[in-house]
């Protein structure tokens, strides 16, 4: 049976089923989120250094994770736009923004936090910890660009440059701990294997997938507002039953 | 300096109410948004439909 991959790729058609995938992505998420906690905070053993002050890291590096990753799907979203002028790659890319700069703060912010008590200082200007100001800035710098012009057509082609530009951070935040000598430290889980206990990789890995699927969830939900907002004057929207209540 | 010392007396607390209940509270608040978001997009749509139909 021959599949239409490009089916979903319409605002039409991709409206209803992100719909309808909302709660398969949201529920789990939320139950990850339970089970991570629990795991971080019950079963993970007290870090022989750090003492109770690691734990931050089931919610930073999950946080940092997502930041980066996310910029480069919306980047990535936002140069389809651009290049093929798809109207639903913009709306994902501006739906993605948002939480991305919410990760990026959130990263930020639970660095800041663990940072006081292990270097002494709430904040140093490190290149790992600058080059994730500058993403943050990035995913701001993107909002504002988008919604400071009214025409969304040229709002999409306008921030997408922005952030097809802006991408080149985020290797620059991955590599920063490698190419300078960093107060931040190198990557802890890495593909050669990793010293964590086993209770604080459940942890992290449970966080970082209810995470990922928080995202998912959220954007989905966006972009059906922006779908709306975008398509109201369409025939479509108006023959969908929650708008006909 | 007294939060110096109050921080390395209750780590668990420090680290669930300046990092966890910070990142829950963002992520509540960014829901509510988004729910109201969509609220306010479906009465627009609802309003102009109505305002297309007296016409």
């Amino acid at each position: 049976m021959a599949i239409n991959w490009f089916k979903y790729s319409a605002p039409t058609t991709f409206y209803g089923l992100a719909g309808k995938m909302i709660p398969w992505f949201a529920i789990p998420a939320a139950l990850l989120f339970a089970l991570g906690l629990y795991i971080g905070f019950v079963v993970a053993p007290v870090d022989a250094q750090q003492g109770e002050f690691y734990r931050i890291i089931f919610i930073h590096v999950p946080a940092s994770i997502l930041s980066m990753f996310l910029y480069m799907i919306m980047a990535g979203y936002a140069a389809l736009g651009l290049i093929f002028n798809t109207r639903l790659s913009s709306m994902m890319a501006t739906a993605m923004a948002p939480t991305g700069a919410l990760f990026a703060f959130i990263s930020l912010w639970t660095g800041a936090l663990w940072g006081k008590p292990m270097w002494g200082a709430w904040w140093v200007w490190d290149a790992r910890l600058t080059s994730e100001l500058i993403l943050l800035f990035l995913y701001l710098g993107f909002i504002a660009l988008h919604a400071s012009i009214d025409d969304p057509r040229r709002a999409d082609r306008a921030a997408a440059l922005l952030a097809i530009v802006g991408s080149v951070n985020v290797p620059i935040i991955y590599f920063s701990v490698k190419w300078w000598n960093t107060l931040h430290q190198g990557s802890t889980i890495k593909f050669t294997g990793t010293s964590m206990h086993v209770a604080m990789q459940q942890a992290m890995f449970t966080m970082l997938a209810a995470c990922w699927l928080y995202a998912i969830a959220i954007t989905l939900t966006r972009v059906r507002s922006i779908i709306l907002e975008r398509e109201r004057h369409t025939k479509w929207i108006n023959e969908l039953p929650e708008v006909k209540q | 300096m007294n939060f110096d010392i109050w921080m390395r007396e209750n780590p668990l607390t420090y680290v669930w109410l300046g990092s966890y209940a910070v990142a829950l509270l963002i992520f509540v608040i960014e829901i509510a948004m988004v729910v109201h978001k969509r609220k306010i997009t479906l009465q627009q749509v609802r309003l102009m439909q109505d305002a297309g139909e007296e016409e």
